[in-house]
């Protein structure tokens, strides 16, 4: 294509015209507040971080569309640190050092911690909103996804007395946040009279994808008299392999139900589910929820993509409520500056998705409701059993040595993510 | 409640027809015996039905045996639903109503309700459903289909429910089906076994019988020999315990071994195709996995066409997706022939590092075009399920998969050993320089190879998409062991890769059950590095001219 002068006049003169228009604007609100995204677009972990890059994007849009924050519009910052952990590191850094207030990002522990001496190092904001093993507190991170005790405990607890279950089989991923959930799920089945041998601890590599030998040794195990269930932390894109052997080898969930910590909506999106009706996950929130708040989300959601058939997931909803937490300590600050947004951070309530109100604790960590779900066979979760009132996440687990006398709290005057109630000294155990 | 709607649209006329069979059979033991099971009053189903708005399970859990216990005309219909999840009450009134083929019904009266108001499920567990198929058992102990008899007295010994015990008797005094009598004979030793007020003799026939069947089940049974039971008869369960785990240790090592060789078949299959690019020509493809990808996204593709032109067709996808998988794996390979790999012959680090850009470029493709997340493959009916041998379940799709994988290796050996380009392939392999003398284009015969081997990798791909995930990751998860299986038989040989293939599936499988699967690969990796050591070319080194060059 060639262009002519007089068309390359008019483009000048539109951009012009554009630029001075924006340039107004821009005078009368001041300067964009950046937002960063950090999360993975390419690579493997892509197939969970898109939609939380797309979500952030819809709440920002959502957040401008009723008047911006503080009178200046926000403005994302999309980077993709493509599933490599230092990377996510030196993104991290980029995206602070541009000037963003505030970064909402990371899917995997990894990535959490190699973002993690960044955040401290230059003093700024990280949401960080998936379920994850607990054991840390940062001053410079808000965890809006469950702690074990907002998540694992709970759906241990259904199963014992609902399920009657006496038996267990603890099957995860090889990596930290099984071993850490399932160090802490051993200890606290012990502790309820459950006897070792009726415990099988069992971990397999990422992306496994045969099945057979496990899920026969399951069987077997559980043929033994006693109810048993399997509590799984596989992670990701080993979960369909899995549940198809189940399916194919006959296991019901009504003989030995499986109950999961990462499978939601999204990864049930790959798998025919008529066979795992029964099956369970639990979460802090579901697709299904009947609310007048999940519904105006959904709809957001489907509208903002274009397509009806998208899912909705825990994490999508816990970076709605760290947005909206975030949007409401900036206003009673005034400013985005870090030190005093952290400091307003704190009990600040938002409404979540299932019809309650979930507020900011001291330790960085929210209160949230704990659900379990049974897979139905249009891939969706009905909630059969839910905590009574709202869980508040704890940083160190209860239930194991060394971590049952540490606290967290970062407000003044004891400002210490480990403190420790037994030494009465900041800095662990 | 849009997807309750939706549920019971999907009611399948199997259930239909086993609820009407419920319907009828409990209506008849109303007619001919009215003491022990009269009908109550409409009152008192009131209070039962009530019992299920309570949102609470022991509530429901206590309707469910109340409401089996009553005589209720509609019994059988409502718990059908209940544990379908189909069993709703009205919230302002509370009243229980159960949805059917569109239509939603009143539990007291069994009439249709026209407009029922807004509506609250009643809550099911896995407890809840237990105790519906307990209490469907009762109902279902002499109906018409044997299947359904079967299950009824394998859920009455599930649940160990002593209280059927009386009423199975006497309906296995009147059974002819000689599988049925079986199923009947096992639960009625089950029952006695636990049944404290059992004779010794009738426990020490139990335990024989139990010892006879020799699977996971009987063994529970007869580790829960009461404690009041005699010596003789807790010697005879402890020999007979004794006896099947013997058993099972069998299983279990023929078992392991089939896994072994289903594993294998799944290497040969992802492997295959690099046992040509690699193995013949030479080239190091790290783009081979993402053929295999292509594949698996193929079968995709055609599932969904299939699924919106031909949905009766549906089971015949993966045949349709064959050769379209082959062709379009075939002509990526031979596009990066042409375009990439051509350039590179003889610099295999270069050729290594742009194939691996290669694969990440392809990888990004699909992501971009499919999204990153998961695609559904369905499995068609005849690989769903497993096949029960000798107390050894194997699974359908993993029985195919091993003689799908045995039939491409004949055919690639029959393409390499019996075809005229089979010939020339060989020949431009052994000595390039003599083959163009004799007229055969080189560069073709290049490009075609390339496309076979790939195209074999689709044709994998359309295999692994009925057991792994269809997402942009499946080549990744594969490139590694396709590698090992080619560089451990020997570089260039297809009997080589079979062999290689399934011998690691089986030292896998033979280690896992030891050490776990984590370090059943380590032990295994770690094993072939040391044989490689020994032996550079691999379990089938190829000899003459060809390999000095």
């Amino acid at each position: 294509m060639t262009i002519t002068r007089r068309q390359a006049l008019q483009m000048g003169a539109a951009f012009a015209g554009a630029f001075a228009l924006g340039s107004r604007s821009a005078f009368a609100q001041g300067e964009p507040i950046k937002v960063g995204v950090l999360h993975s677009l390419s690579g493997t972990m892509a197939i969970s971080e898109t939609t939380l890059k797309d979500v952030m994007l819809m709440l920002i849009e959502q957040q401008n569309a009723k008047g911006g924050l503080l009178g200046r519009q926000l403005e994302a910052v999309v980077v993709d640190p493509a599933s490599d952990w230092p990377l996510f590191a030196e993104k991290a850094r980029e995206l602070i050092t541009g000037g963003c207030a505030a970064t909402f990002g990371c899917w995997t522990s990894v990535s959490r911690k190699s973002v993690l001496p960044v955040f401290e190092e230059l003093n700024s904001i990280l949401f960080y909103p998936v379920q994850y093993e607990g054991e840390e507190s940062s001053r410079n991170v808000f965890y809006t996804g469950a702690a074990p005790n907002q998540q694992a405990i709970p759906a241990v607890d259904y199963l014992m007395e609902v399920e009657g279950v006496e038996r267990w089989v603890l099957e995860g991923t090889d990596y930290v946040y099984p071993r850490t959930t399932n160090r802490i799920l051993e200890a606290y089945l012990l502790s309820k009279g459950v006897a070792p041998e009726d415990i099988r601890v069992n971990y397999t590599p990422f992306s496994h994808s045969d099945w057979q030998t496990i899920v026969s040794d399951i069987k077997r195990f559980g043929s033994e008299g006693k109810r048993t269930a399997v509590v799984s932390t596989i992670n990701g894109d080993a979960n369909v392999p899995f549940y198809r052997e189940l399916a194919n080898q006959g296991v019901a969930a009504t003989d030995i139900p499986v109950v999961a910590f990462s499978v939601g909506e999204e990864e049930l999106a790959g798998i025919d589910t008529g066979p795992l009706v029964g099956h369970l996950a639990a979460w802090n929130y579901f697709m299904s929820v009947d609310t007048p708040e999940n519904q105006a989300f959904i709809d957001a959601w489907h509208a903002f993509t274009g397509d009806t058939n998208r899912v909705t997931n825990d994490p999508m909803e816990a970076h709605y409520i760290g947005f909206n937490m975030w949007v409401k300590a900036v206003e009673a600050a005034g400013t985005t500056d870090p030190d005093a947004v952290i400091d307003a951070m704190v009990g600040v309530a938002v409404p979540n998705l299932t019809g309650g109100l979930s507020a900011m604790m001291p330790n960085h960590h929210i209160t949230k409701p704990v659900l379990v779900g049974e897979i139905q066979d249009d891939g969706q979760f009905a909630v059969v059993w839910e905590t009574a009132g709202l869980v508040p996440g704890d940083a160190w687990s209860d239930h194991l040595e060394g971590s049952k006398d540490l606290m967290s709290d970062w407000q003044a005057p004891m400002n210490c993510g480990n403190f420790n109630v037994a030494t009465g000294q900041c800095g662990g155990a | 409640m849009a997807h309750l709607a939706r549920t019971s649209i999907r009611l399948t006329r199997s259930v239909l027809v086993a609820l009407t069979l419920a319907l009828v059979l409990l209506a008849a033991p109303l007619v001919s015996t009215p003491v022990s099971a009269q009908q109550a009053s409409t009152q008192d189903v009131e209070t039962i039905l009530a019992g299920f708005t309570r949102g609470q399970f022991p509530a429901t859990l206590a309707a469910v045996d109340a409401l089996a216990a009553s005589g209720h005309p509609h019994a059988a219909p409502i718990l059908q639903a209940l544990s379908d999840r189909r069993l709703v009450f009205e919230t302002a009134s509370r009243r229980v109503l159960w949805q059917e083929g569109g239509q939603t019904f009143d539990a007291l009266t069994g009439e249709p309700v026209a407009a029922p108001g807004p509506t609250t499920d009643v809550r099911v567990s896995n407890a809840v459903r237990r105790a519906v198929q307990t209490a469907m058992a009762s109902l279902t102990l002499r109906a018409p289909n044997p299947a359904t008899r079967i299950e009824a007295a394998v859920s009455i010994l599930r649940a160990r429910d002593l209280s059927q015990r009386a009423a199975l008797a006497e309906a296995r005094a009147e059974e002819t089906d000689p599988n049925v009598q079986r199923a009947f004979d096992d639960t009625l030793a089950g029952l006695a076994l636990v049944d404290p007020d059992a004779p010794e003799a009738e426990r020490l026939a139990a335990v024989e019988r139990l010892t006879a069947r020799a699977d996971a089940g009987a063994r529970a049974l007869l580790l829960s020999v009461p404690a009041d039971a005699t010596d003789a008869v807790k010697a005879a369960a402890a020999e007979g315990i004794a006896a099947i785990d013997r058993r099972l240790e069998i299983q279990g090592h023929v078992q392991n071994l089939f896994f072994g060789l289903s594993l294998g078949s799944v290497l040969l299959l992802a492997a295959i195709g690099l046992a040509i690019t690699f193995g013949v020509m030479g080239v190091i493809n790290m783009a081979h996995g993402e053929m295999v990808m292509i594949g698996a996204y193929a079968t995709f593709v055609v599932q969904e066409l299939m699924r919106a032109f031909a949905p009766g067709l549906l089971d015949l996808s993966l045949l349709v997706a064959l050769p379209l998988a082959f062709a379009t794996a075939g002509l990526v390979g031979i596009a990066l022939e042409r375009l990439v790999i051509r350039h590179l012959y003889g610099r295999p680090l270069e050729t290594l590092l742009a194939t691996w850009g290669v694969s990440l470029i392809l990888q990004q493709a699909v992501r971009t075009l499919f999204g990153p997340t998961n695609r559904e493959v369905m499995n068609p009916s005849f690989m769903s399920g497993s096949l029960e041998l000798f107390g050894i379940a194997l699974t359908w799709s993993r029985v195919w998969i091993i003689v799908f994988a045995l039939a491409v290796f004949l055919a690639l050996l029959v393409a390499m050993k019996a075809t005229s380009f089979g010939l020339r392939m060989r020949a431009v392999v052994q000595n390039r320089r003599m083959a163009a003398s004799m007229g055969i284009r080189t560069p073709w015969v290049d490009a075609l190879t390339f496309g076979l081997g790939s195209g074999i990798a689709g044709v994998a791909g359309v295999a692994l998409s009925q057991i792994d995930n269809v997402s942009p990751n499946l080549g990744q998860s594969y490139i590694i062991d396709s590698f090992l299986v080619v560089v451990f038989g020997g570089v260039g040989s297809l009997w080589g890769a079979l062999v290689a293939a399934l011998s690691l599936g089986v030292a896998n499988k033979l280690v896992e059950p030891l050490a776990g699967a984590v370090l059943a690969k380590i032990v295994i990796l770690v094993a072939v590095i040391l044989f490689i050591q020994k032996r550079p070319r691999g379990l089938f080194a190829l000899k003459g001219r060809a390999v000095e060059s």
